[in-house]
């Protein structure tokens, strides 16, 4: 415990000294901002409520994509600048420096993700929504966000170069929404299995509607679960390579 | 302290090193030396738990580095060739962590600090990022990094690449102040750095250890024994002729010259330069010039280099019993 703790503080504070999480946070925000204004709002009077659930479905995009940018610096960042063999010949286990890395990551994307919550704010402005119902969509932003920062941190442990982490948690990210494309042109069983593993198109959207299943959040949690599980595997086989 | 059995290592299809066989001692300073690509910083990786080798058993302290890397890793220091530095962090912040990660307590760390910056000549650059440092700076980081939690073993990987002369007589220094207190393994393919501080030489050539022991033993074990050199007036046959005559005398080349004037290079067992220049002088032969050229460790790692592991097996009479020269058999 001792030792992913030690892994998050060091990582929190290279993401506050690096440039690179401002830039992301910045531009994210930014383009929160804007959709907000020209897509959620709109120049129609439209009802409070569905300008929250087109806020939730903008942020579920952006938290996706910070998810996938945040994760190339997880692993790959490490190995391409040698710093891994550092930790590879200290005592401490895989397991802890993936898990580290990622409660580290998952920290900096909530506040990223949390600071939004002016803009949800403003309907109050001229309408009214339920709390609740932004509560749920934020913890559905805080699921996508973390199991996006998983699927990253799997691609970052493959990748030899941040560049390819990022493209690679990009292509993983896009797979597991074109399940749902595909399932839409797959017929019977064969659609629901596919449907099932769409984190945005299928577990999100309860979440965005205010709605809280245990169904979602054991998917989220379980895909967390395997990918950090396989990043540690993949950790651990390099000392066979 | 360690022991290395019969590791071979591939990468793919390509063997980084073969049949690998030595031991080390608690406490000693070994070099490994070998051209870019002999299996040096393969083996280090092996013994630093980063690797592990396709066949053969390594074990450090009787730990197997297939089962326990973690325990060994406890008592281990690591310099790799590129120093594992996070730009970011300043000198002292990074060298903390590297002492948390190697589970000391806050206290004992920063009671430790001020020795190990000492040691490596980074009490100025305590503050600065490490982004900001030369590659000098830098590379002594990455070996405070290495000392900080007062390893058993400590393993530079090619220490001194990339210093300029005045940085590698400080890394010299600085890793003749860590002997005695650590077990040091290093490796290099600069001759002089290896003979300057090291108690014994491993030389590895294409991934085999081609030969191992001081760096006297290493000259005993290749049999050259002495070379030397001489100019002298006279014809080829007849000086060719006193010079076998001569007891030890064991090659006799004749490198270019005239009829009447000759440049030779001998190979003998001892130095017999006394006999040689009487016998010389005594046939009337007018001699010029007759010197011992020095067998440094340089010449012996061309030597070996070349001839690899056969040049071992093609002079095993000249092995002293006894000592570590005796390859694969340590």
């Amino acid at each position: 415990m001792k030792s992913i703790g030690l892994i998050v503080r060091r990582e929190l504070a290279a993401y506050l000294r690096t440039p690179a999480g401002y830039i992301i946070a910045g531009v994210m925000l930014l383009w929160q901002g804007i959709t907000f204004n020209a897509y959620a709002v709109g120049s129609e009077p439209s009802l409070s409520t569905d300008v929250l659930l087109r806020f939730f479905e903008v942020a579920g995009g952006t938290t996706i994509v910070s998810g996938v940018l945040f994760s190339m610096r997880l692993l790959a960042e490490e190995r391409s600048n040698g710093t891994q063999t550092l930790l590879f010949t200290s005592p401490i286990r895989e397991g802890e420096i993936v898990v580290g890395k990622y409660l580290a990551s998952f920290v900096f994307l909530s506040v990223v993700i949390l600071l939004s919550l002016y803009l949800p704010a403003l309907i109050f402005v001229n309408g009214k929504v339920s709390y609740g119902h932004i509560a749920s969509g934020y913890l559905g932003l805080l699921f996508l966000g973390g199991s996006t920062l998983a699927v990253g941190m799997f691609a970052s442990s493959l990748a030899k170069h941040p560049f390819l982490a990022v493209l690679l948690a990009g292509m993983f990210a896009a797979l597991l929404e074109i399940c749902w494309w595909v399932a839409r042109i797959s017929e019977g069983s064969w659609a629901s299995i596919f449907e099932y593993f769409s984190p945005f198109y299928n577990h999100f959207q309860p979440f965005r509607r205010g709605l809280l299943q245990l169904s979602d959040v054991v998917f989220f949690v379980t895909l967390v679960y395997l990918m950090l599980l396989a990043s540690t595997r993949v950790l651990k086989s390099q000392r066979w390579q | 302290m360690i022991r290395v059995e019969h590791v071979t290592k591939y990468y793919g299809n390509t063997p980084a090193i073969r049949d690998l066989d030595f031991e080390i001692q608690e406490g000693e300073c070994v070099g490994f030396l070998g051209l870019n690509g002999a299996g040096k910083t393969t083996t280090l990786r092996l013994l630093s738990c980063l690797l592990l080798p396709t066949s053969g058993k390594v074990t450090v302290r009787g730990l197997d580095v297939e089962t326990d890397p973690h325990e060994i890793r406890k008592f281990i220091g690591f310099l790799p060739d590129q120093p594992p530095l996070y730009p970011e962090m300043n000198v002292a912040d990074y060298l903390t962590f590297a002492g948390r990660l190697r589970k000391m307590e806050n206290s004992a760390i920063q009671k430790r600090l001020p020795e190990v910056m000492d040691t490596c000549g980074l009490t100025d650059v305590a503050q600065q990022p490490i982004h900001s440092l030369s590659h000098g700076y830098r590379q002594r980081v990455g070996i405070g990094q290495a000392i900080v939690h007062d390893p058993d073993l400590l393993i530079l990987d090619e220490p001194i690449n990339g210093l300029d002369p005045v940085q590698i007589v400080e890394m010299r220094e600085m890793i003749r102040a860590l002997r005695g207190k650590h077990t040091i393994l290093l490796s290099s393919h600069i001759l002089s750095e290896i003979e300057q501080t090291c108690d014994r030489i491993l030389m590895l050539h294409q991934g085999q250890l081609a030969a191992q022991g001081t760096e006297a033993q290493l000259a005993e074990k290749l049999g050259t024994g002495v070379t030397i050199k001489l100019s002298a007036r006279g014809e080829r046959s007849a000086l060719q002729s006193v010079l076998q005559s001569v007891p030890g005398v064991v090659d006799v080349q004749f490198q270019g010259g005239t009829d009447s004037l000759q440049h030779v290079v001998v190979r003998t067992a001892e130095d017999v330069r006394e006999q040689m220049a009487k016998s010389i002088v005594s046939a009337d032969l007018g001699l010029l010039s007759l010197e011992r050229e020095a067998t440094g460790l340089e010449q012996i790692f061309v030597q070996l280099s070349k001839g690899g592991s056969q040049t071992g097996a093609a002079t095993p009479g000249h092995t002293s019993p006894g000592n570590a020269a005796a390859g694969g058999e340590a």
